[in-house]
């Protein structure tokens, strides 16, 4: 599928379709899952109340910071490997959505942080190994950002960039690994998604109730939707200057 | 045998061009003094809160001041030509690059390892906890040094690229800023400074390859 989409032209013809098709998907799914997540379900008691609302962006939001980095160092190794012109397009569309998605992950995580464990969120983001990791997951996302508009021509900002993600994708381990021992207590609760629970409210159940988790997966399939369909925008538009500025150079020299 | 020539000249460069620039050795020291001197004024006088956080006040001073000089390490010789000269010989530039930046380091990174027990005193660290807080300075160093002479050379054509290199080098400062500040408290016999350690060594091991790629670009 991959190497079928390698071609630009075919690539072209597929994210015309996609991009519409993965946007509507993406906004109803995400529509669906907020609109049972903020009016239908229960509030849970073991959670905060209504406070459990927030994690239908909140978690899929974290899981897509993570995945669109992988992505991003994916599409920078591809590039600095076999110099494909539309891999380098992929990874620059996906640095500002997947800084978006965590910054997102960042605030819900310390509005639901603040309430929830009823600590002030200043305490939270420099006392709680998650919520910093992923601060500075941020902070590789703006580098990156900002080392590619800093350098003139785009074939050296291209370089530059994947050699920046590539050393970044091998400190992601080390860089988590050192702040979960700094903190050798998370306040954070532990992964409760793949662990199916009972419907009532238990202290010792350690699933997530069925009436969340189908909402949540509503969210993440619908973020999921969106984020694709946003990089895929940001590509098309990419590919379409880049067009652009072969056609001016073209008539420019017919002149 | 004798050393191949573009990393003996490199090693000489890195050497002389921290005394040519005025006060070029002098600037990190004066930096380094200079944010640690400024932190008991922001925090109040008290002699216990200061000996208390001293040790991490100094990895943080540590931290910035690498920075000071990182900017010119590469740009410097992209300019005057010699990256040129080092790419056109058959040695590795990865290998150029590492000795630049450890040459970099030896100059205006351990003298400020040199200058902790003065800062520390004047803070009130305990001097038991400050000969073995040195090694981790030392070690921390290495990894803020290499890690900053990546940013620095993937920003060695950008004009002004000081606040670029410390975008990108802090977010990779982290782990060995946590495993150094968790070092001073646990002693040298720890796991910390295991870890401290591999830090480095990873350093050692991943930095001088991604310089020497990015160097190949700056020089196009």
């Amino acid at each position: 599928m991959l190497s079928y989409l390698a071609n630009p032209l075919r690539f072209m013809r597929f994210s015309r379709l996609a991009v519409p098709i993965c946007f509507a998907l993406g906004v109803l799914m995400i529509g669906w899952s907020l609109y049972n997540g903020l009016f239908i379900v229960p509030p849970d008691a073991l959670q905060g109340g209504d406070l459990i609302r927030a994690m239908f962006t909140h978690v899929p939001s974290a899981w897509l910071s993570m995945g669109l980095y992988a992505a991003l160092a994916g599409a920078s190794f591809v590039w600095y490997i076999w110099r494909h012109e539309l891999a380098d397009v992929a990874a620059r569309a996906i640095a500002p959505i997947g800084a978006g998605y965590t910054a997102l992950c960042f605030i819900t995580g310390s509005i639901w942080g603040q309430k929830g464990w009823g600590a002030g969120w200043h305490n939270l983001i420099l006392g709680d190994s998650r919520l910093m990791s992923v601060l500075v997951m941020l902070f590789l996302f703006l580098g990156y950002i900002a080392l590619r508009a800093a350098l003139e021509t785009r074939q050296k900002a291209a370089r530059a960039a994947a050699i920046l993600a590539l050393v970044g994708i091998v400190n992601v381990p080390i860089i988590k690994v050192s702040v979960d021992m700094w903190q050798t207590t998370t306040i954070h609760q532990e992964s409760s998604v793949l662990k199916i629970g009972g419907s009532e409210p238990r202290e010792d159940d350690e699933g997530m109730n069925p009436v969340y988790l189908q909402q949540l997966l509503w969210g993440f399939g619908g973020h999921t939707l969106l984020a694709s369909a946003m990089i895929l925008m940001l590509m098309r538009a990419e590919v379409y200057t880049q067009q652009a500025e072969r056609q001016l150079a073209l008539k420019l020299e017919e002149r | 045998m004798t050393a191949p020539a573009p990393l003996l000249s490199a090693f000489r460069q890195a050497f002389s061009e921290a005394w040519a620039s005025g006060a070029g050795l002098l600037l990190p020291l004066g930096f380094f003094a200079g944010t640690a001197t400024l932190v008991p004024f922001t925090l109040g006088g008290e002699a216990d809160l200061l000996s208390r956080v001293g040790p991490g006040i100094l990895w943080l001073a540590l931290a910035l001041s690498s920075m000071v000089t990182l900017e010119r390490v590469f740009q410097a010789d992209l300019q005057d030509g010699a990256l040129d000269l080092w790419l056109q010989d058959t040695g590795s530039i990865s290998l150029v690059a590492a000795i630049k930046t450890l040459t970099h380091w030896l100059v205006s990174g351990f003298p400020l390892v040199l200058m902790t027990p003065l800062i520390g005193f004047m803070l009130g660290v305990p001097a038991e906890k400050m000969i073995p807080a040195m090694l981790g300075y030392a070690m921390g160093g290495l990894v803020f040094f290499l890690w900053g002479g990546v940013a620095a050379a993937l920003s060695a054509s950008v004009a002004r690229g000081g606040l670029l290199i410390a975008l990108i080098a802090l977010p990779l400062y982290v782990p060995a800023l946590i495993f150094g500040v968790q070092m001073v408290d646990a002693g040298v016999d720890s796991p910390s400074f295991l870890f401290l350690c591999a830090c480095t060594l990873f350093a050692l091991g991943v930095a001088p390859a991604a310089m020497g790629a990015a160097l190949r670009l700056a020089a196009e």
